[in-house]
């Protein structure tokens, strides 16, 4: 105890430690901090040992978890002392207690320069530390110029200039324009010359934050770099003190060859020569031994160098060793390699075409799905799901629904996915995926999510062949005495829509099947009831000729939930009795479900979103339901002989914006994912049926909350119904021609015309508004008012209320764009001509791709970012269907037209497309996003997407945003609609899982 | 890169957090909640490597303490494992066979030769002969300073008698 050299101190922390419980430590502490902070109050008193010590005491107790909200003045303070010790407490508190984004370290940022450009080494070592640990971007701004002094200076001694390297690299991590990357890539040369090693490593690490920015200006430092292997491993040329256990600075020679994984290749021969060389020797060379420490350093050196020969990729028989090297890994008992081993095959899988080599290994990496440590098993899990094709997936995917039985339940969930994903993917044929998912739900019902289940149903309504057999399993299972309530409502779906194909079998008559579901209900919740009520309505219609017993016992159902206190269940069961009554007209009502247009399966893309956190979840599903709901909007200019109907109660109402002729009755209604308005003759009863299906949700996106009163946030709501004035023009098309253009009229009536004029630069924009009276009277109280989104900063100029005859106003509008976001900001501009009130509400074109600078790419430039952006949150990878088909060259001009500029040749297939541009905002500030778009020349309404940016946000908002630009939006072909005979509706509800589905994809 | 370092002890009490990534207080409490629940649980004889909200920790238990790094998915894990061990090494030089109690009791110290050894979340040095030395002139530094003190207010005491 000696050494902490503080009596005070040591006591506080010993009668801590003496505390009996949490209660007592707590009294200690609040008793502590009492005391600090009356010592603080009177500070004239405080003498500077007595000042540290309370500091310190702060920081013991800050890290015991307590807040500390008081004394942080206090330690900054400490930094602006004259001595030495003083200072070193005050800089090391300040940076534990508080972050960049704390308000009072501003205060410190000219003390800390000062430090910085003063003379004494110690203090510029000290400045740097703290600098270099939390420094954000307001020292960023302040400091690089100096820390880049010193780094460059020869006056300076190695014990500073290492920390001014990493300083540097922070600053450059907080702010990338920091450093001015021309001035650099000569120095950044000079530093990789370094002969002490601690600066060099300090360098080296700055230097892989600056090349895998932008490795095009660094190309003269990659042979420095080869130097610095070279002078490492070949000729282990260091200082005794640099070897650690044996080895020759392991982190350097890690570092170095992260830093050659960004340049994409090796022009020069000898360079190129002597890495592999090298690279060669690590392989070779490294031997598994006893001390641990040894054998983990030289294996870091060697997964570097694994890594490194992927990259590179060019002797395939270097390759073909690496394979070797980690089918070696994978077996081994050292479980730190064996879990590096796992690794490297998924991410070797992704870089070149290895699976065929990889497969061979099969045996051992199922072994590794029973480790003991989870962290293997994700390992291998994730593995198993990278290399299963059609030739593996039935083993795999049996090893996995095996695996499910005994795995904890943190990873059930994601395991019943991927099993459930490759089950879809590589099935070999359609009954075994349905045994596949059955299982599932069998062995894990608790982790089968919604999704999985809604998607059987899918498969097998679109699938004929598959209905009987589905049929006959979902029989099957209901004989087991105990089922999931999972299977309780799959089997039921299933067998009201097609156990009349089983009819001729034992023990399938409607009625035993009916006995058999109805024995289940006393046992399931409210939502499970819901839809063995409507499995009853359809095998009693499917039970022909009636079987009067099996009508009056469901009949008997049916009244006995016509005073349910669930609403859902007592609807459902009114109407199916009513229904019911009505003779041969059920069975066109009740008819088999339609098909569901083919669209990508939802798991996929949940599998994508498993990373993301739930609150990014959720504001992902809110504004995808957002733009669904305005992608799904179909008006509905009612028949002027249409009574006023019950449904309207249930409808939706969803007022839209971008109709044409701003027609505020607008409903949603929605078959099977087909838009059209309810047919006349039944819209009466099936609308309130049908209405929560169109509120389900977007495309794709799981879950099944209804459209929240945010959700509907992009469309604004709309007043009465005043607007007698028509727009003359097609609001919407004009929206979609401004999103690609910069000037245009945004809006005209009779009256008036709005025109809009934009510059944009970077991530902000300078617009302005004509505001032209057409008439020849005034019109009164104009109004312009923004309903902006978070993500935009808009400012508008006063606009006036009165526009005299034939005039124009023009308004400025400034827009800052804040963070990425696909949402659109409203421009709600209403007038009085006359007695008329005329409100409009119109989207302004300020919407992503107004953020984006052209940027055209190079191979050279392209990949190693591309690589760079491995995985998800940052890269995600989608495949869409239903794609307006377009040719190629469209599909290029598509994207360049939205400043998303098509690298030509990029690709070597020749039906992909590479595209990249830089986005702008306030939060990203310069961002380069990458996008390429696989389609397939045999389908062109289908294509994989794959964008990649830094930002996880922009990244999600720009695949988004090109997939709205790539569909195509339904609500445009709704005359089209209209002459498709209707397919017999059904009364669908929310638990239903066609509703479910119709609206989940 | 790191964004944390954590120590904590096998009854889950924190010894040392230094972080790297900006995490406000409630994230940091919430940090070391789930991944003290996480990491003592662990067997012996499993991997140092544990996949935790996208980001990949390294640990390592000496005795009675687990010491932790958090880096990003795509760093090599094998070199922070041994930065750890590096990290020790110089302790136990430092403290001469370092136990949790040193480091309880003397904690400021071990956040001082941890500013040797990392900085902005990359290594600083990795020679332990250099850290010990600057480690050791710091010491020096603040000694001399409390002499001096001493001898000045030895003298104003002497000054007032």
């Amino acid at each position: 105890m000696a050494l902490s050299g503080m009596r005070g101190l040591s006591v506080f922390i010993s009668e801590i430690r003496n505390c009996q419980n949490k209660e007592q430590e707590r009294l200690r502490v609040d008793k502590e901090l009492g005391n600090i902070r009356n010592r603080f109050k009177n500070e004239k008193g405080l003498a500077p040992y007595e000042k540290k010590k309370y500091v310190w005491k702060m920081l013991y107790i800050f890290m015991l978890g307590y807040d500390v909200d008081f004394g942080h003045m206090e330690a900054v303070s400490l930094i602006s002392a004259p001595k030495y010790p003083e200072k070193q407490v005050g800089y090391l508190v300040t940076s534990c207690l508080l972050n960049e984004n704390h308000d009072f370290l501003r205060l410190a940022i000219n003390t800390v320069r000062n430090d910085i450009i003063g003379r004494n080494e110690t203090f510029q070592c000290l400045a740097l530390t703290l600098v270099g640990n939390i420094g954000g971007r307001e020292f960023a701004e302040s400091l690089a110029p100096d820390v880049q002094k010193l780094l460059i200076s020869s006056s300076c001694r190695p014990l500073v200039k290492k920390k001014a390297a990493l300083c540097l690299l922070r600053l450059f991590r907080k702010n990338p324009d920091v450093v001015n990357v021309d001035g650099w890539s000569n120095r950044m040369a000079q530093l990789l010359d370094e002969r002490n090693l601690g600066v060099l490593t300090s360098s080296m690490s700055l230097f892989v934050s600056l090349v895998s920015n932008n490795h095009e200006a660094y190309w003269s430092c990659l042979p420095k770099c080869v130097k610095v292997l070279e002078r490492l491993a070949r000729n282990q040329d260091v200082p005794q003190e640099y070897t650690y256990y044996g080895i020759p600075s392991p982190w350097l020679q890690v570092k170095t060859m992260r830093a050659l994984q960004y340049f994409p290749t090796i022009e020069d021969p000898n360079t190129r020569r002597a890495l592999f060389e090298v690279l060669q020797r690590v392989l070779m060379g490294t031997d598994v031994v006893k001390n641990v420490n040894k054998n983990n350093a030289s294996h870091a050196v060697l997964f570097e160098a694994l890594a490194l020969v992927m990259h590179l990729d060019a002797e395939k028989e270097m390759m073909s060793q690496c394979v070797a090297l980690l089918g070696k890994f994978i077996a081994v008992r050292e479980p730190n390699i064996r879990y590096l081993g796992l690794e490297n095959m998924t991410r070797m899988l992704m870089v070149t075409d290895v699976q065929e080599i990889i497969k061979r290994h099969q045996a051992q990496i199922i072994t590794s799905l029973k480790d003991p440590d989870i962290s293997i098993r994700r390992r291998a899990l994730d593995l198993l799901y990278a290399m299963c094709d059609v030739s593996n997936a039935k083993d795999i995917v049996e090893e996995l629904l095996q695996y499910l039985g005994t795995a904890e339940f943190t990873m059930r969930e994601e395991l019943a996915l991927k099993a459930a994903i490759l089950a879809e993917k590589f099935a070999p044929d359609l009954s075994w995926y349905m045994d596949v998912i059955l299982q599932l739900i069998d062995k894990a019902g608790d982790f089968v999510s919604d999704d999985i289940w809604f998607r059987v149903v899918q498969f097998v309504t679109n699938n004929e062949d598959l209905q009987p057999y589905a049929a006959l399993k979902a029989r099957e299972y209901l004989d087991k005495p105990a089922i999931h309530e999972t299977m309780m409502k799959v089997s039921a779906y299933l067998l009201g829509e097609y156990s009349h194909l089983l009819a001729r079998r034992p023990g399938c008559s409607p009625k035993e099947i009916f006995g058999i579901i109805h024995e289940k209900l006393p046992t399931v919740s409210t939502p499970t009831v819901s839809i063995l009520l409507s499995s009853y309505a359809k095998i009693l219609m499917h039970s022909q000729p009636p079987d009067p017993e099996l009508q009056n016992q469901i009949w008997a159902i049916f009244n006995k939930y016509e005073t349910s206190i669930d609403a859902e269940i007592q609807q459902r069961a009114v109407e199916y009795f009513a229904l019911s009554k009505k003779g041969a007209a059920l069975i066109d009502i009740l008819a088999e479900m339609p098909k569901f247009p083919e669209r990508e399966s939802s798991l996929i893309k949940r599998a994508g979103d498993t990373e993301a956190d739930t609150a990014e979840l959720s504001a992902i599903k809110s504004r995808a339901q957002q733009q669904a709901s305005n992608a799904l909007v179909v008006t509905d200019q009612q028949p002027a002989n249409h009574p006023p109907q019950v449904t309207q109660l249930a409808m939706v109402k969803i007022p839209s914006i971008n109709e044409e002729n701003n027609h505020v009755d607008q409903e949603v209604t929605q078959t099977n994912g087909s838009m059209g308005e309810g047919e006349p003759q039944n819209g009466d009863i099936l609308g309130d049926l049908l209405s929560p299906l169109a509120i389900e949700g977007p495309p794709g996106v799981s879950g099944t909350e209804t459209l929240s009163e945010d959700g509907a946030l992009a469309l604004a709501p709309v007043g009465e119904q005043e607007n007698a004035v028509k727009p003359i023009v097609d609001i919407a098309e004009i929206f979609h021609a401004l999103c690609i253009k910069d000037s245009g009229v945004l809006y005209e009536d009779p009256y008036v015309q709005i025109g809009i004029k934009a510059e944009w630069r970077g991530h902000q924009g300078r617009l302005v508004l004509f505001l032209g009276n057409k008439t020849t009277s005034s019109l009164d109280s104009v109004q312009a008012v923004f309903l902006s989104p978070s993500h935009l900063k808009l400012e508008l100029s006063s606009v006036p209320e009165v526009i005299p005859p034939r005039a124009q106003v023009q308004c400025p509008l400034e827009v800052v764009n804040l963070c990425p976001s696909r949402d659109v900001a409203v421009l709600d501009f209403s007038y009085k001509f006359g007695t008329n009130l005329v409100d409009n509400k119109l989207r302004l074109p300020a919407v992503l791709n107004k953020f984006f600078q052209p940027i055209t790419l190079s191979a050279e430039e392209f990949f190693p970012q591309w690589r760079s952006l491995a995985a998800p949150p940052l890269k995600l990878q989608e495949v869409v269907r239903g794609v307006r088909p377009m040719s190629l060259g469209e599909m290029a001009n598509l994207l360049n037209s939205l400043k998303l500029i098509v690298s030509p040749g990029l690709d070597p297939n020749a039906n992909n497309l590479v595209a990249s541009t830089t986005f702008y905002s306030e939060s990203t500030r310069s961002m380069l996003c990458l996008v390429r778009i696989e389609t397939d020349p045999a389908d062109r309404t289908q294509l994989r997407m794959t964008v990649a940016s830094g930002d996880p946000t922009l990244t999600f908002e720009l695949k988004e945003f090109i997939k709205e630009q790539l569909i195509s939006i339904p609500s445009a072909s709704r005359p089209a609609v209209h002459q498709q005979p209707q397919p017999t509706t059904q009364p669908i509800s929310l638990s239903d899982p066609g509703a479910l589905l119709a609206g989940l994809l | 890169m790191i964004h944390f370092v954590l120590l904590i002890s096998r009854q889950g009490k924190v010894r040392l957090t230094k972080w790297y990534s900006p995490y406000s207080q409630k994230e940091r409490s919430k940090v070391i909640r789930e991944l003290s629940g996480t990491i003592l649980s662990r067997g012996p004889k499993l991997c140092n490597f544990v996949e935790w909200r996208g980001l990949k920790v390294v640990y390592k238990r000496y005795a009675s303490l687990y010491f932790c790094m958090c880096i990003n998915q795509e760093d090599n894990e094998l070199e922070i494992l041994e930065i750890i061990h590096h990290y020790v090494e110089i302790l136990d030089r430092y403290f001469g066979s370092v136990c949790e109690l040193d480091l309880i009791f003397n904690f400021h110290k071990a956040y001082y030769i941890l500013d040797e050894v990392l900085i902005a979340g990359e290594l600083q040095e990795s020679s332990k002969k250099t850290v010990a030395r600057l480690v050791a002139t710091q010491d020096s530094l603040v000694e001399a300073a409390k002499e001096e003190a001493n001898s000045i207010s030895n003298i104003i005491a002497q000054a007032t008698k």
